[in-house]
């Protein structure tokens, strides 16, 4: 009997799931939201699309390769997914070049400086975009009003944002029920009629990937539901008090960038808590971050910076936040 | 339908021998028994080259209370005791036997009658089981009698019949339901006397619908025995997620399910202990699946213990050219064999030919901390941590976070998209863990 089989541990058999699936797996669930996007915003968010995504690639490759010289692992998708995502928290009409150091920043600084895949403690998009918005805010913050598929890639027509007007109108001490009429009515707003960044509008587009991050098992709903959640708590909270200081919560919800941010930035894997217990907890955790921000910051938006700083206790949670084991407690049912 | 509450997988269930009726497979030239065959002790070898021995007849005595007898399966002459390497990749003592004819011991009722009334005690059950050889047959082959003694201070007040069968590929248990019903039934009763308790479950995952409706029709007659279907889920048929699947209680980490007073039989243990209760024959025998995609007729098969694998593989068509691995067992907790010289034993429930372009592990690539190793969990581990700890030599934090609970079922390395191999170093940490406990107690 000269056959030589393989000896190994057990399981001897794998489960079809891999790296590069899951993150194709998210790819598929941003396309609703990125032919949304072409269709208001037009040629811009095409371009702005495609510049993020190549110039995050060539970072990682170049980075890798050379830099690193390690084997290539770009086609594993985490490039791809940083590139999309960072380009869907970006307005249509950003320079070329902003885009570029915002790629670089992402994946050579947040990235890549940690150990690359898998070892970064913060989200790489939105270190990048935060970044970008600090080092540009002029260019960070003037959003295109949607103009339909035609639109060229500089000459679009600029607006403030729903959540810009709030925050100014009530600073100038206008009422809710004044500057209500001067945004979007809630069904705009859910479909994306309105100024922001390109991905963050089409509430629809954005719940459509949703549902297919659940139905491909990409994700749990603990993070994405307990952040919707306790935005509608705590926002519901104020609105209650007084309607006419504070919007409703389905403004906060549908406004902005909280379903971008739930289901696509904060459900990041490597920069997310590691059991159910714990992403409740960080979920809530960004809620309450982003309506603190949004109603006593200095930004009309939060998202951003409250995943950010929730991300930082990522390590903490998950050393002592613990799912309960089996047979811990004693129970006779 | 009944389950296990958290994690578990449901891997392909390829059950490609379900269908299959069981046969005998045919006397092989000559046998190698090995002399451990369970857990615990060893047995010590009673007989000496050249004895002449009848199937059925003890060759090695058991060593202390938790040992088991081993018993010649064939009758012929004793060519040999010398070291063999068996199913664990370690050598060990076996007793050769060259076959001739096939003589039992005349105490086994070689009938087919099929005797209902059961005339021993709740002790001389146990006895019986002890002097049979029975051990758990599910695969863990921990001595049956040992789980039978009830110690002083605990209570046990259900017996629970474990059909799940929850491993790919393997329907030895399932065939044995079909086919053997009746003495499956009786051997729970059997069970229940000796455990003296009222109550016997019979669970069975539910791509086994014949053999519940089977089990069903036939418990009908058997007081005190019910049968329910589960849903299907990996690690189903492990103690404590059947325990908590069919009767809600949670065994405490580091217990015995007599804690919750329940204990777990294996359907194939209820055979034996019917066999060896009612017709006297011990353990030589045992319901063996053998299958994988590539082999040309594969079934289940009535072997003889000792009989070693290659015999087995030429009864199911040969080995196929494509083969890459060997299981012994199922393919999420079985054991790859070094070679097919290996023998079958009392705990080898079936043997799978992988082919060669399944055999090889994927490339191991970093972890994207995505927590499905967490959410497949039956026990809610951690296991990426618990790799992590045992990978840096954090022994002492692995032990707080309860690396010695993990019952090494698989789903972790399984679900893993980075290919990781996570239970390899779950193993590692564990068994050092229990090192460093042992000296604790030590010094």
């Amino acid at each position: 009997m000269s056959t030589l089989f393989n000896v190994s541990l057990s399981p001897h058999i794998h489960g079809n799931e891999t790296t590069q699936k899951l993150m194709f797996g998210v790819v598929t669930a941003l396309i609703p939201a990125f032919l949304t996007s072409v269709f208001f915003f037009g040629y811009g968010a095409l371009i702005v699309t495609s510049i993020s995504v190549a110039s995050c690639l060539l970072f990682e490759y170049i980075i890798i390769r050379f830099i690193f010289s390690k084997p290539v692992t770009i086609t594993d998708g985490s490039a791809l997914v940083t590139g999309l995502l960072l380009a869907f928290n970006l307005p249509s009409n950003i320079p070329v070049l902003i885009i570029v150091i915002g790629s670089f920043i992402s994946i050579a600084v947040a990235k890549l400086t940690f150990g690359g895949l898998g070892n970064n403690p913060f989200n790489p998009a939105l270190v990048g975009r935060v970044f970008m918005l600090i080092s540009f805010p002029v260019q960070m913050t003037s959003w295109p009003v949607p103009a339909g598929l035609g639109t060229g890639y500089t000459d679009a027509v600029t607006g403030a944002t729903p959540l810009a007007i709030i925050k100014e109108g009530i600073k100038n001490g206008e009422s809710i029920s004044q500057l209500m009429t001067q945004i979007p009515t809630p069904a705009q707003m859910f479909l994306g009629n309105m100024g922001g960044s390109l991905g963050e509008v089409a509430a629809v587009a954005l719940l459509i990937g949703f549902a297919w991050l659940l139905f491909r098992k990409i994700i749990t709903w603990h993070v994405p539901v307990s952040i919707i959640g306790s935005i509608s708590a705590f926002t519901a909270l104020f609105w209650f008090v007084n309607p006419e200081k504070y919007a409703n919560p389905l403004f906060h919800i549908l406004a902005g960038g909280v379903l971008l941010g739930a289901i696509f930035m904060a459900t990041d894997y490597v920069t997310s808590p590691m059991n159910p217990r714990a992403m409740v907890i960080y979920g809530c955790g960004i809620g309450i971050l982003t309506v603190i921000i949004r109603i006593w910051g200095a930004y009309p938006e939060g998202v951003s910076f409250a995943i950010l700083i929730m991300n930082a206790f990522v390590p903490l949670m998950n050393a002592y936040i613990k799912p309960k084991r089996f047979g811990e407690e004693v129970k006779n049912g | 339908m009944k389950t296990f509450p958290v994690g578990g997988v449901h891997p392909p269930e390829n059950k490609l021998t379900a269908g299959i009726g069981i046969r005998y497979l045919p006397l092989p030239a000559s046998v190698a028994i090995p002399v451990s065959q369970h857990i615990g002790e060893p047995a010590v070898a009673v007989v000496s080259k050249g004895d002449s021995v009848k199937a059925g007849q003890v060759i090695a005595q058991s060593k202390g209370f938790v040992s088991s007898n081993i018993h010649a399966s064939v009758s012929g002459t004793v060519n040999k005791i010398d070291m063999l390497l068996d199913s664990t990749g370690f050598r060990q003592t076996a007793v050769f036997i060259d076959t001739e004819g096939d003589e039992w011991v005349e105490t086994i009722d070689r009938s087919d009658e099929i005797p209902v009334e059961i005339k021993l005690s709740s002790e001389e059950i146990i006895k019986k089981c002890l002097e049979s050889g029975i051990v758990g047959l599910g695969g863990a082959t921990f001595p049956s009698h040992v789980k039978l003694t009830v110690p002083a201070g605990k209570r046990c007040d259900t017996l629970i019949i474990n059909g799940a069968e929850c491993e790919p590929y393997l329907t030895s248990d399932h065939r044995l339901m079909l086919e053997r019903g009746k003495e499956v039934l009786i051997g729970t009763t059997i069970l229940m006397k000796a455990l003296k308790v009222s109550k016997a479950l019979i669970g069975i995952e539910s791509n086994k619908n014949d053999a519940v409706d089977h089990l069903k029709m036939l418990a009908a007659g058997f007081q005190g025995v019910t049968v329910h279907p589960l849903k299907v889920k990996y690690p189903q048929g492990a103690e404590k997620q059947l325990i908590k699947a069919m009767i809600n209680r949670e065994v405490p980490s580091g217990c015995l399910p007599l804690e919750v007073n329940a204990v777990v039989h294996n359907v194939g243990t209820a055979f034996a202990v019917y066999e060896a209760v009612q017709k006297n024959k011990p353990l030589f025998e045992r319901v063996v699946t053998i299958t994988g995609k590539s082999l040309s007729r594969p079934g289940n098969y009535f072997v003889r213990t000792g009989t070693s694998v290659r015999n087995l593989i030429e009864a199911a068509g040969g080995l196929p050219d494509d083969t890459g691995k060997i299981i012994s067992g199922g393919p999420m907790m079985g054991k790859a064999l070094p070679n097919i010289e290996v023998p079958v034993v009392k705990g080898t429930s079936g043997i799978i030919l992988i082919p060669r372009s399944e055999s090889e592990r994927t490339e191991v690539l970093p972890c994207i901390r995505c927590a499905k190793c967490v959410s497949a969990c039956a026990l809610n581990l951690e296991p990426y941590l618990l790799m992590t700890l045992s990978e840096k030599g954090n022994f002492e934090r692995a032990e707080r976070e309860r690396i010695t609970d993990c019952m090494e079922c698989g789903c972790c390395s399984y679900v893993c998209p980075a290919g990781r191999p996570l239970l390899d170093y779950i193993r590692l940490g564990k068994s050092t863990v229990i090192k460093m406990a042992r000296n604790r107690v030590m010094n």
